[in-house]
């Protein structure tokens, strides 16, 4: 065996009823996911991209099929040992942020350890901090989301997503709301956090966004098309410096 | 999430929206501030209604004339005309239970003294009265049954009248005044008894010898009312029930004919008075009850609208960790807090509104401790009760579709 394996997916379906209607979103997907993997999905809208990201997000289950995270088999979990799972092992980056309005950034970091009963105060606020300054953010505390740019923002997401050290990050369109710069911005951060181990999965339909993955999903009409490793894989720090200085307009 | 954090962000919430939350609490606010003020009065009243029954004296009886004709025009029952000396002596005669009695015969008119006058009410009675009633004389004597005998212009001046017609301090004793044209030698004068409960001064009164009030003002030989004293307040129901078989006997009323007279006991008339002033209480608190529920449905509402509001946030939560009991305690300690807060409020305002009152309104109250906190429970199963359905809403969300409310 070679490295150890964060995700297992075996054969998943979902399937929604919609009145007498059967929508068959995802119809049998199997792939793993090694530790320390940078894994962008990518697909077309209506491929079942959202499907498999609320099922990796644990805020759905498969209605056939395995879906093991981190050796537990999520499928056999109920509500709450749902919550408690994603409040321990998944951080969530959203295309929109959601970070809570006229909060702190620090406050709204330290949000998913206020879940977590067996951490204390003084330990959360450690932590938060530490996650802040992971992400750059050390300066910017005290501000909240209308404070601060929407790359900025998407820091403090991220800031929010580590806090907890999960398993893995899952990031919705986490750039979809950026624009070029910014977006690189947030790969680059992306790609220092994979480098120091951190497991990513990363949906997306940008192509320019998957270079920086480490390997690409492709989906459609509910399958697996393509699964491959990046071999070309690009810096994001280095198409940063490559882009033109006329932004500041 | 730990309670005390649950706590401190539905403290931050509400400070979010400091108006509104204000605006929900209004309803309970309202509530309980007139629950308990309303309590406090109806309780004041009650007890003011006992201390001034209680100080006419526990074991005074009344005897009114009534009619028992069954048809015809029905009068006012002091104008009737049943009770005369006769009774009296007859009462005197037979009742054992009767410590002392005296009749009354009342008239109004102007009194007159030197260059004051001023209007009032002459109330003729027997010795015995002022033991009946509780009044006592401050300066002077009372005149006796020589004088009651001997028809004397002789009488006794309340506080009121005192005032009225020696505004110069003079002491009255001695002096004479008049009563329409007949003139009276104030031979004392009354210990203020003050307002009645029925706003009545008692104070603005003249008591003479009710022969003379009889034989110079009313001339007629017809009581008003007579006034007993039983030998002692468990001797009243015995008290009663001699008076009525003497006076039916006196009266010549035979077996199955009604009285034409009525019998009232002090511990009868409490009674009705205090069922009169609870019932008050009684709808009063009901009405402001119905505000406390106006106000907890309006707290349902404003949740409601939170709830709907922060979809989003609750999306989050929940995707970040927060579970179902989370969430639902979060919007429920919500609704506590506004009902709780307003809670609070009201009490404070229903009290100062219950120390207020008296000196604005002349009415007593007394604030009981058991309506504030009968109020305030209500408060909080105010905010349980419809803070529930609401925080149960949040608490149901599907996790993906309120994040992706819009």
């Amino acid at each position: 065996m070679t490295a150890n394996k964060i995700l297992e997916i075996h054969d998943v379906k979902r399937e929604f009823v919609m009145g007498d209607q059967i929508v068959r979103a995802l119809k049998g997907i199997s792939f793993d996911v090694n530790a320390g993997e940078f894994l962008t999905i990518m697909g077309s809208s209506g491929s079942g991209k959202t499907t498999l990201l609320n099922m990796l997000g644990c805020l759905d289950k498969p209605t056939d099929g395995i879906y093991m995270l981190d050796n537990v088999n999520v499928k056999e979990l109920s509500r709450d040992e749902l919550a408690r799972l994603r409040n321990t092992k998944i951080g969530f980056v959203f295309q929109a942020y959601n970070l809570l309005p006229r909060t702190t950034a620090l406050e709204n970091v330290e949000l998913p350890l206020m879940y977590n009963p067996t951490i204390g105060t003084q330990e959360r606020k450690d932590r938060a901090i530490a996650a802040l300054e992971a992400v750059k953010l050390g300066d910017r505390f005290d501000h909240t989301p209308n404070q601060l740019s929407g790359g900025q923002q998407q820091r403090v997401a991220i800031a929010r997503a580590l806090v907890n050290e999960p398993v893995m990050i899952l990031a919705d369109e986490a750039t979809g709301n950026l624009d070029t710069r910014t977006s690189y911005e947030i790969m680059s951060l992306m790609q220092d956090l994979n480098a120091n181990g951190k497991t990513i999965v990363f949906v997306t339909h940008e192509p320019d966004i998957a270079a920086f993955s480490s390997r690409t999903v492709m989906l459609k009409d509910g399958r697996i098309v393509k699964d491959t490793q990046n071999t070309n894989r690009r810096s994001a720090s280095e198409a940063l410096a490559g882009l033109p200085v006329s932004d500041d307009y | 999430m730990k309670i005390i954090n649950l706590i401190r962000l539905a403290i931050k919430a509400l400070q979010r929206n400091k108006l509104r939350a204000l605006l929900t609490m209004l309803g309970i606010i309202i509530g309980v501030a007139s629950v308990i003020t309303m309590m406090s009065i109806g309780e004041g009243s009650k007890q003011s209604i006992n201390a001034s029954l209680a100080s006419m004296g526990s074991n005074m009886i009344t005897i009114m004339p009534s009619s028992n004709e069954p048809g015809g025009a029905r009068m006012m029952g002091s104008s009737l005309k049943t009770l005369t000396s006769k009774d009296i002596d007859a009462l005197k005669e037979g009742a054992k239970n009767i410590a002392e009695i005296s009749p009354l015969v009342n008239s109004s008119g102007q009194s007159i003294s030197g260059a004051n006058n001023w209007p009032t009410s002459i109330q003729g009675v027997a010795p015995g009265y002022l033991d009946i009633r509780k009044v006592v004389v401050q300066d002077g004597i009372i005149f006796s049954e020589q004088d009651v005998r001997s028809s004397a212009k002789v009488c006794l001046l309340g506080k009121t009248v005192v005032d009225n017609l020696f505004p110069n301090g003079d002491s009255p004793i001695g002096k004479i005044i008049r009563f329409g044209k007949i003139p009276f030698q104030v031979i004392g004068t009354l210990v203020p008894k003050g307002t009645s409960n029925f706003g009545q001064d008692q104070d603005d009164i003249i008591i003479a010898p009710y022969t003379t009030v009889q034989k110079r003002i009313t001339s007629s030989i017809y009581f008003n009312q007579i006034y007993a004293s039983a030998i002692s307040e468990d001797a009243s129901d015995a008290a009663v029930t001699e008076i009525n078989s003497i006076l039916r006997a006196s009266h010549r009323l035979r077996d199955g004919q009604d009285n034409d007279f009525q019998v009232r006991t002090q511990a009868e008339l409490m009674t009705m008075m205090n069922s009169t002033s609870s019932m008050m209480t009684a709808l009063l608190t009901a009405v402001a009850s119905i505000s406390l529920v106006i106000g907890g449905i309006g707290i349902m509402n404003i949740m409601y609208v939170s709830v709907t509001e922060r979809t989003r946030e609750i999306g989050l939560r929940m995707s970040i960790g927060a579970r179902g009991i989370d969430i639902l305690l979060q919007f429920l300690i919500e609704a506590i807090m506004i009902s709780i807060t307003g809670g609070i409020i009201g009490v404070l305002l229903g009290i100062s509104a219950a120390i207020i009152v008296p000196s604005m309104l002349n009415w007593p109250t007394v604030i009981s401790e058991s309506s504030i906190v009968i109020s305030f429970f209500v408060c909080a199963v105010t905010g349980i009760f419809f803070g529930y359905y609401p925080a149960l809403k949040a608490s149901k969300l599907d996790p993906i579709e309120a994040l992706r409310y819009e």
